[in-house]
């Protein structure tokens, strides 16, 4: 596919429109299964969550989870959808055996949330993406390919099915097409599933994690010359990562753009996304939408949310992220800029929960934006993944505010924290960072310092005050760091006279 | 083959075609003997069938359950399942715990 030079992104969306799509799938963080009560714990040994139902042995019969149809009514609203007020789940029939059934129990032509819209900001400016529907229906198993290269199904001589994914309720968002866009389409994409995640995340439904699988995204991108109708799409799956849905448009359009610039045409086909390259490559062919021969599931009867029912869990919703942030942007008194750096790094939900558990807002930026965003950087973690909680980060600033800290023993203490040493409280006791305050102490320091440094004493006594730095230093030395530098200063003038 | 009801019961309900292709798509191997039998088998099956569309008025709609219920929910209680051993007991063939399942591609038919 790299053997012709791909086109400059620029010179390509100087020439072409992008239309963009995208279809993501939520598993819920229900307690069960969509059908069966199955647990449905992440990481469990093979097939130890299993039972008749999900296994679709004969006779078993599905019973709509309450839960998870509870969730997706609110992930509707939270979209601004309308909500169906009667509708079924669908089989989808398919020869693959990562479903034990031979069909996937899911929505066809009555999904069960339609027409909604999710506000993104890009660039300052608001982009409104339209919701074509949002429709219930159940995960599949996981088949490790055995036999072939490196696990693709390709060549492979036999695949291992594991069924603890299947039946697990997954949530499908599928937009409306977004044209318009130009330049900013990869970038909007991104914003999109970002605001979706934080959205779906505030309702609590779904720990919405990309690298676990539990927030999914396939991609539709299409091209056309201005003016004229749109061009075929191609759908890019295996797209993991927030970056890699900007990535993956990007690489998408770039592609297209060749093939149209040498008179060729877009094949309507799935692609893969390689994380490792940025490359999009052509997937498995798939039967067409009418081989798939869905009919109304009839071991299921339909779904009839009543008004009153629905109301009840608008009533429930939350505030919405992009609101939410605004509101807290105004609290903790920042400049756009500022609170653009603050999403940048993840940092939102921490500084505020640092904040609830007893920091300034100030205070709790610092941390979370300089030390501790530095570290996740060095090792390549997500920042809530860097080893510190809100409530340590609010008990080492107590102690900082406390005067038990200075600033480079704060540090210190959260390198331990990090570490996995203890509370902030524990560490500072185990390794005796606590600033000296006890005067003795200092007082004999300060004297011993005085001692050793008789010339500079002598200055001072004359009424060099700036020369107290030098003892100062001595005295720090002696501490360990561990003396307020002021009170040090303070003691060492009040000793000397001057 | 419920779109098939619609269509009345003038021409024959299912061709020969698309019982093929159904059973291509259902992993049957069908001989060309077997199809020309249940093309006209499934057609008779079909055409007697979608005589209920000519008695189906505008005012009647489409049924798909026969029982009049709605929202049959179950509560997100989780429920003892089967031991891998059980969940395995019925299976052609497992491995590493897992269902062992013939290769999966060359199965691909060009569709």
């Amino acid at each position: 596919m790299s053997t012709t030079t791909l086109p400059a992104y620029d010179d390509v969306v100087a020439r072409y429109e992008p239309v963009i799509g995208l279809e993501t799938h939520v598993e819920l963080g229900t307690n069960t299964k969509m059908f069966c009560g199955c647990p449905t714990d992440f990481g469990g040994e093979p097939n130890t969550r299993v039972c008749p139902v999900c296994l679709g042995l004969p006779g078993s019969l599905p019973v709509a989870n309450k839960a998870a149809i509870e969730a997706t009514i609110r992930i509707g609203l939270a979209l601004n959808c309308s909500i169906a007020s009667w509708c079924r789940f669908a089989r989808k029939n398919y020869f693959y055996p990562d479903m034990p059934k031979n069909f996937q129990i899911s929505q066809y032509d009555e999904p069960l949330c339609v027409d909604g819209y999710l506000d993104v900001e890009v660039g300052g400016e608001l982009v409104r993406i339209g919701i074509e529907r949002v429709h219930l229906e159940e995960d599949t198993g996981k088949t490790l390919h055995v036999g072939g290269a490196t696990g693709r199904i390709h060549g492979a001589t036999e695949s291992l099915v594991d069924y603890n994914r299947a039946g697990i309720p997954l949530v499908e968002i599928v937009t409306r097409p977004v044209p318009g866009t130009g330049a900013l389409a990869p970038e909007v994409a991104r914003a999109y599933v970002t605001e979706l995640r934080d959205v779906i995340r505030s309702l609590g439904v779904s720990d919405v994690r990309m690298e676990e699988g539990s927030l999914r995204c396939d991609v539709n991108t299409s091209l056309n010359l201005p003016g004229q109708e749109w061009g075929t799409r191609t759908e890019t799956k295996n797209v993991n990562s927030l970056r890699s849905v900007e990535r993956a448009v990007r690489s998408e359009m770039l592609r297209q753009a060749s093939v149209l610039d040498a008179g060729g045409r877009i094949t309507q086909e799935t692609r893969h996304f390689h994380e490792d390259t940025g490359d999009t490559t052509p997937g498995r062919s798939k039967e067409t939408a009418t081989d798939y021969r869905y009919f109304p599931e009839p071991d299921l009867v339909p779904l009839a949310p009543d008004a009153a029912w629905v109301a009840e869990l608008k009533a429930a919703l939350p505030e919405l992220p992009r609101l939410h942030r605004r509101r807290l942007q105004e609290q903790w008194g920042l400049s756009d800029a500022d609170m653009q750096s603050v999403l940048n790094a993840g940092a939102v939900e921490l500084i505020e929960a640092t904040v609830a558990a007893g920091a300034t807002p100030a205070a709790a930026r610092k941390w979370w934006l300089g030390e501790l965003s530095r570290r996740a950087n060095e090792t390549g973690v997500e920042l809530a993944d860097v080893g510190a909680t809100p409530v340590q980060v609010a008990e080492l600033q107590g102690l900082v505010d406390a005067g038990k800290l200075n600033d480079k023993l704060a540090r210190s203490v959260l390198e331990g924290v990090v570490a996995g040493e203890g509370s902030p409280t524990e560490i500072m006791t185990a390794r005796g960072l606590e600033v000296v305050s006890d005067t003795g102490a200092l007082t004999a320091a300060v004297d011993e310092a005085i001692a050793a440094n008789p010339d500079i004493a002598e200055k001072i006594r004359s009424g060099k005050v700036a020369a107290a730095g030098a003892l100062v230093g001595a005295v720090m030395k002696t501490t360990r760091g561990q003396a307020d530098a002021k009170t040090v200063r303070e003691l060492i003038l009040s000793r000397l006279g001057a | 083959m419920q779109q098939d009801s619609q269509k009345g019961a003038l021409m024959a309900a299912i061709s020969r075609e698309e019982v093929a292709h159904l059973a291509r798509l259902s992993r049957l191997a069908v001989t060309e003997e077997e199809l020309d039998t249940f093309a006209g088998q499934l057609d008779t099956i079909l055409q007697a069938v979608a005589q209920v569309g000519e008695v189906a008025a505008a005012d009647i709609p489409p049924t798909s359950h026969s029982v009049p219920l709605t929202n049959v929910l179950r509560e997100d209680v989780v429920v003892p399942g089967l031991t891998p051993a059980e969940a395995l007991s019925g299976a052609p063939d497992a491995e590493e715990q897992r269902f062992r399942v013939p290769r999966i591609l060359d199965e691909d038919v060009a569709s």
